[in-house]
């Protein structure tokens, strides 16, 4: 039964990552007036324009460069970097674990942060606990990323001098990082939690099992919270692909060697076919854990089993 | 909610009066670069001995300016395509749906950045960019309602009378829909509030010299430890008027009984 699910999964993709292959593109053909001439700057000898024209494909018509795109795509082959001289797919591969390292720590720091918060707040509703609660989901709703990540250099950086400035290391180098990124998702994590805990807590199982006298961690721990997950995966994990878009903003600030500062140094650099590589590769990424998340739910929930 | 607005209104208010009491946003001192706050400039000066108050009054402009004009765009394409979806149904419905999946299926900010990378750094790009991907919630939404609606028997008796599609959802339908709507846009205002500084912070928005929020924080960010007002009084800005909109968001949730239907944070 879970393989048949698996596949009817995996057949729902493909209309998705069609349309986001055709979306990325899309993008080459956006650009307003000529993408080579843009990209080699208008003093470049006319051989190479040809030349970078033919490689791209744009001398042949629309379709059969769709088509090209395409079955290129399949084979994980995004053409070459202007900039870089390199494969795009090798460039990308090659920052790929950056970002993941990064949004991985921003996604434990964001539900080790929530988790404890949120079920704490749900415990005491209206305590100085569920009002810090509230402080820290609203504050994180509200602090964007470019500007957290420049205060936290500025305090703990250059004032304090505890943790670096920026790069990728040790330990130390991810604290920053992973708090300007995971900050804003723990705080709509920290809400989720609260309202599904409190909810979770007026169910009847609940009294029951209190009723049959469960010891009350066994009641919070066991019996409301893990019903008080299933919402709290979803968002989670929808949140999780969300952190790679914030990584962009993130590993600007931080000079964190990942994807998203690849795009933004490709987009300087009007270097098309990576800015391609780096859309197509965070959006299959965001999919995938997606698609993750769904399956996971429906792991987790017997209910959702059947729907659908 | 209503601190929430009044915070707003002022905000607002500081930005239409910005050409009034502000001084010059663009005029240089280079004698008093990066210079702290003094009588006169209260906030301090910027790297090219810019006023920093003059520039975050004008960057509200900037902010609520766009702000506006994306909910406009977003809400006039999300209505008019998800209420046609939703009372025609069939295939143009499917159609909707699937690009609709498709829009979602990228982080929004990533798509953003891409839109205004190919298109060029300009508010006007940023408008359309924002835009082009804003309206996905709203025709959900409208499409929901009138789907709900369609088989009414007050849309059948309207029907009935002679009334025409356009009149039937626009006069019957819409209207319904319409708080779900107006919390959906106060969030989606703060989205595309935040979202236009980000791109400025990239140097995909907001082109040189003009004093977008985001734009200034990148700009104030190598001065950070000299002078740190030009990176602090752009982001308390942009936090204070994001606040106040999911205060008012939050508000208008409530007071309209929308709770269900539109997600915590879209």
């Amino acid at each position: 039964m879970t393989g048949s699910l698996l596949r009817r999964r995996l057949v729902l993709l493909v209309p998705t990552l069609l349309g986001i292959v055709t979306l990325v593109f899309a993008f080459l053909h956006l650009v307003p007036g000529d993408p080579v001439e843009i990209m080699l700057g208008e003093s470049a000898a006319p051989a190479d324009v040809a030349a970078l024209r033919r490689e791209l494909g744009l001398d042949r018509p629309l379709p059969a460069q769709y088509a090209r795109f395409l079955a290129r795509a399949a084979r994980g082959d995004l053409g070459r970097s202007i900039v870089l001289r390199t494969s795009v797919a090798r460039a990308v591969a090659g920052r790929y674990p950056a970002t993941l390292e990064l949004a991985g720590a921003a996604f434990a720091l964001a539900l080790g942060l929530a988790l404890p918060l949120g079920v704490a707040a749900a415990l005491r509703p209206g305590s100085a606990v569920d009002r810090g609660a509230r402080l820290v989901s609203l504050a994180g709703a509200c602090l964007p990323g470019f500007w957290l990540g420049p205060l936290l250099i500025l305090l703990f950086s250059l004032r304090l001098a505890w943790l670096p400035v920026s790069g990728r290391g040790g330990l130390a180098h991810l604290v920053l990082p992973a708090t300007t990124l995971g900050l804003g998702m723990s705080a709509i994590l920290v809400r989720l939690v609260r309202t599904s805990m409190i909810a979770a807590l007026g169910e009847d199982f609940v009294r029951s099992a209190r009723a049959k006298g469960a010891p009350e961690w066994r009641v919070v721990a066991v019996h409301a919270l893990r019903n008080a997950l299933l919402p709290v995966t979803t968002v989670a994990g929808l949140q999780a692909g969300a952190l790679l878009a914030g990584a962009i903003i993130t590993e600007t600030i931080f000079a964190w060697p990942g994807l998203g500062r690849l795009l933004v140094q490709a987009i300087d650099a009007r270097d098309y076919p990576l800015v391609q590589g780096c859309v197509l590769a965070i959006g299959l990424t965001y999919v995938g854990i997606n698609t993750a998340t769904d399956l996971l739910q429906r792991a987790i929930d017997p209910r959702l089993r059947d729907a659908r | 909610m209503t601190a929430g607005a009044a915070v707003l209104l002022a905000l607002a208010l500081a930005g239409a009066a910005a050409p009034l009491l502000a001084p010059d946003p663009y005029a240089t001192d280079l004698r008093a670069r990066l210079a702290l706050p003094r009588p006169g400039h209260a906030l301090g000066q910027d790297s090219l001995g810019r006023d920093v108050l003059a520039r975050v009054m004008h960057g509200a402009r900037i902010s609520f300016a766009v702000g506006a004009t994306v909910v406009a765009l977003s809400l006039l394409l999300g209505v008019t395509v998800g209420a046609a979806a939703g009372y025609l149904g069939g295939w143009f419905d499917e159609a909707v749906a699937r690009v609709i999946d498709v829009l979602l299926a990228f982080p929004g900010l990533l798509l953003a950045i891409a839109l205004a990378a190919v298109l060029g750094p300009s508010l006007g790009n940023v408008v359309l960019a924002l835009s082009l991907l804003g309206w996905t919630g709203y025709a959900r939404l409208a499409r929901a309602e009138v789907a709900a609606l369609r088989q009414r028997e007050f849309v059948r008796a309207a029907e009935a009378l002679g009334a025409g599609p356009s009149r039937i959802v626009a006069r019957h339908l819409l209207p319904f829909a319409a708080p779900v709507l107006l919390v959906q846009a106060t969030f989606g205002m703060a989205g595309a509030i935040v979202a236009e500084s980000s791109l400025s912070f990239l140097g995909l928005g907001a082109p040189s010299p003009l004093a977008s929020w985001g734009a200034m924080i990148d700009e104030g960010r190598p001065f950070l430890l000299v002078a740190p007002q030009v990176v602090v009084w752009p982001g308390i800005a942009l936090a204070t008027t994001v606040l106040a909109l999911q205060l008012v968001g939050d508000g208008l949730r409530d007071l309209l009984d929308v709770r269900s239907r539109v997600p915590d944070r879209p």
